[in-house]
């Protein structure tokens, strides 16, 4: 039992750092801020830092440079917020952006305060490192990590082995492309695994031992796979020398010479499964049992970041009636209940989704403000823990179901309530045409539409689940390939037109959404998407998803109503 | 005056005569010879002692994998900054094939690529475009490193 006094607040359950962790980390910034003044006194050529930024997590976009921040494997916590906050409002607009690979965008920071703006984050154990540039990326995983009802353990010590393995990897920081791993636990996967480079599923054994089953090869962009499996049981201790594997014959097979061809994903297609699964298990066995062969101990070490907070002992079916009872007595709480609560592994607790999809707001924008009533929320309600989702959502893990109702009320007065988590509304949505150099149109004034048209609470809770993805170009960030409807902006002699699929999913059933037909103009979106809705409402039998319909009755019914003269 | 490059830290005269893609004769003296070249000529060469060799972006260890203790250095080309292989290509020499002599970066590589260069196996840089004497201070970016390398075979976690 561990005495009382060291259950302070700020005892959160994530990944601290030690000596080494904080002297590396200030090492990098010391090393990228000498990079960014030989680049400004011109000793470095533009292409030449490029690659040197874009590691340090900085773009140059459309209007200003991009900073991405990471926030490893989505787990951050309220003082780690408050920073973010502080550091939107000194060196950016006083607003920031949740991405979907659970970083956190800065739209505005000066090119010559980044090194700054790193300092200021490593005071909290943060960075930017490798968000960005042709490398390992950071390793994303469920946001209710830890927490959900139906995870088989927590991901994030995994998570966390990957991550001190790939930071400042020296033999890949020079890959043909970017490389972007996702780690799943639970039986619903959260976390897109089919769709990364590198997805890695956590499964027992019979005899109860822990090990990988590991895909490849999967992602999206301009050509979108669904992962292979390349090994179905890989014990727990070889992870590291077997990732070493792969990345080490993508590095000297992938293709340099088209960068649209250069995820591994086209070389797993182009080798086939079985003679890229040669190369690797080649490679591995030099690598296999060796010293990165992981141990207990350091199993036990990184475990030993995430443990439990200190939840109470509640009687699960006192708190559930309770909970009825007040979404009975209160429609709109009931309603939310439904939708931005998820099943908590602790008796008595849930984890909340605050929804960043108000209508009228940039999908995943927060202003600082927010960021530090969210930080309050987290302190008050959730053990001070925070998660970013890659749905562009933030979650409080851990809250009692009998506080439920004062955060609701809380977060409603905040703006964080909106009852939409899994809906149409729930858009996910890049910035787009407005801010990102790469977009060939612009996203968010199309969600907003969207959102407009369907402003009906009792018309969104009729029409269920459906994930909408809107992406800016063919670079995918909003994943509109495995959005239930996805949307993709496109360029048609200087004028911005959107591309409609259906029958996307990011599910353990992934599937990649089918083209409807021509594209539509700015107008016609919020249309097009209303007659999809209809037609779905027409079609649908009692129980039916959207997706369940649109895969009973395929991609014609809609055709034909969107493209009826 | 003669060419200088950086070798375990330090800089020095470079002795050796790299030969390009294009020739067709071999010079006299310390020459390190393309890939093809050598794999043509070897059995030609065997009076000469240790000669030196260089890999292409796109030629992979393996194909001097037979020939190895004929080397005394081994160059690896980056045609681009940008093109990571020849990183991998230092661990495999190093670290597979336990190729103990030296290994040397040449072509358009940067300062910035020091570190990571060494950390697979590199102990010699024809490093060109930079001070090469203020380029060393990157050789010491980190004073550590998470993951193992031909420099550390023991990852961090096995020795925090």
């Amino acid at each position: 039992m561990m005495p009382l006094f060291f259950l302070v607040s700020n005892e959160y359950s994530m990944y601290i750092y030690d000596k080494h962790d904080k002297r590396l980390i200030a090492e990098r910034v010391a090393q990228y801020r000498d990079q960014t003044e030989r680049y400004l006194a011109g000793n470095l050529s533009d292409e030449q830092f490029l690659p040197l930024r874009l590691q340090n997590g900085l773009y140059i976009q459309r209007l200003a440079p991009m900073l991405r921040i990471c926030i490893p494997y989505g787990t951050f916590n309220s003082d780690q917020m408050r920073k973010l906050a502080s550091i939107s409002r000194d060196f950016d607009k006083g607003y920031a952006h949740f991405s979907t690979r659970q970083n956190l965008q800065l739209n505005w920071p000066k090119l010559e305060e980044v090194p700054d703006i790193l300092e200021e984050l490593a005071s909290v154990e943060m960075h930017a490192i490798q968000t960005s540039g042709n490398c390992i990326r950071n390793t994303t995983t469920d946001q209710f990590a830890g927490a959900a009802a139906d995870e088989i353990e927590d991901p994030r010590p995994y998570c966390e082995i990957i991550r001190e393995w790939s930071t400042f990897h020296p033999e890949f920081a020079y890959l043909p492309r970017k490389f972007k791993i996702a780690v799943c636990a639970s039986a619903a996967d959260r976390a897109a695994i089919n769709l990364h480079d590198i997805g890695i599923d956590i499964v027992h054994n019979d005899e109860g031992e822990t090990g990988f089953r590991i895909l490849v090869g999967g992602g999206l962009g301009r050509t979108p796979v669904i992962g292979t499996e390349i090994v179905d049981f890989l014990p727990k201790q070889h992870l590291i020398t077997y990732l070493e594997a792969i990345l080490r014959v993508y590095n000297q097979l992938g293709r340099r010479d088209n960068k649209y061809k250069a995820r591994i994903k086209i070389l797993v297609r182009a080798m086939g499964i079985d003679a890229f699964r040669e190369k690797v298990e080649s490679e591995w066995a030099a690598l296999k049992d060796g010293p990165s062969t992981l141990t207990e101990a350091e199993f036990n070490r990184a475990k030993s970041f995430f443990v439990s907070p200190d939840y109470k002992t509640i009687d699960a079916n006192t708190s559930a009636a309770q909970l009825k009872d007040q979404g009975l007595q209160n429609k709109t709480f009931g309603k939310w209940l439904e939708r931005n609560i998820n099943a908590h592994k602790a008796p008595g607790y849930a984890s909340v989704t605050l929804s960043l999809k108000p209508t009228g707001y940039a999908p995943g924008d927060v202003s600082d403000r927010q960021m530090e009533a969210i930080a309050d929320l987290a302190d008050q309600f959730s053990f001070g823990e925070i998660r970013a989702s890659h749905q562009q959502n933030v979650i409080l893990p851990h809250v009692e179901q009998s506080n439920l109702l004062e955060l609701w009320e809380k977060a409603k007065e905040l703006g964080f309530a909106t009852a939409n988590i899994g809906y149409l509304t729930d858009i996910v949505c890049c910035p787009g045409g407005d801010f990102c150099a790469l977009a060939n149109a612009k996203s968010l004034p199309i969600a907003e539409a969207i959102q407009r048209k369907f402003d009906d609470a009792d018309y969104l809770y009729d029409i269920g689940d459906i994930d909408l993805n809107i992406s800016g170009c063919m670079n995918a960030c909003s994943h509109h390939h495995i959005g239930h409807i996805g949307i993709l902006g496109v360029d048609k002699k200087g004028q911005e037109f959107y591309q409609v699929s259906l029958g996307g999913s990011q599910d353990r059933d992934a599937s990649l959404a089918k083209i409807l037909g021509p594209s539509f103009s700015t107008d016609q979106v919020p249309t097009v998407i209303e007659t999809i809705i209809n037609t779905y409402v027409g079609e649908r039998t009692d129980e039916e998803t959207f997706l369940d319909t649109y895969r009973r009755i395929g991609l014609s019914p809609f055709k034909e109503k969107v493209y009826a003269k | 005056m003669p060419n200088s490059i950086i070798i375990d830290g330090n800089i020095a005269e470079d002795l050796w005569i790299l030969v390009g893609k294009d020739a067709t004769e071999i010079p006299a003296g310390p020459v390190i010879l393309p890939q093809a070249l050598w794999n043509e000529s070897k059995d030609s060469l065997s009076d000469r002692g240790q000669v030196g060799v260089w890999l292409d972006s796109d030629e992979p260890p393996c194909l001097i994998e037979q020939d190895l203790e004929s080397f005394a250095v081994i160059a690896v080309n980056f045609g681009s900054f940008m093109d990571g292989r020849g990183f991998s290509y230092g661990r495999e020499l190093r670290d597979t094939y336990g190729f103990n002599g030296e290994i040397r970066a040449i072509g358009s590589f940067i300062r910035d690529q020091l570190f990571y260069l060494k950390r697979c196996g590199f102990n010699s840089f024809a490093l060109e475009g930079s001070d090469q004497e203020e380029a060393l201070a990157s050789f010491a970016a980190f004073s550590d490193s998470y993951q193992a390398g031909a420099d550390q075979p023991n990852p961090l976690f096995t020795r925090r």
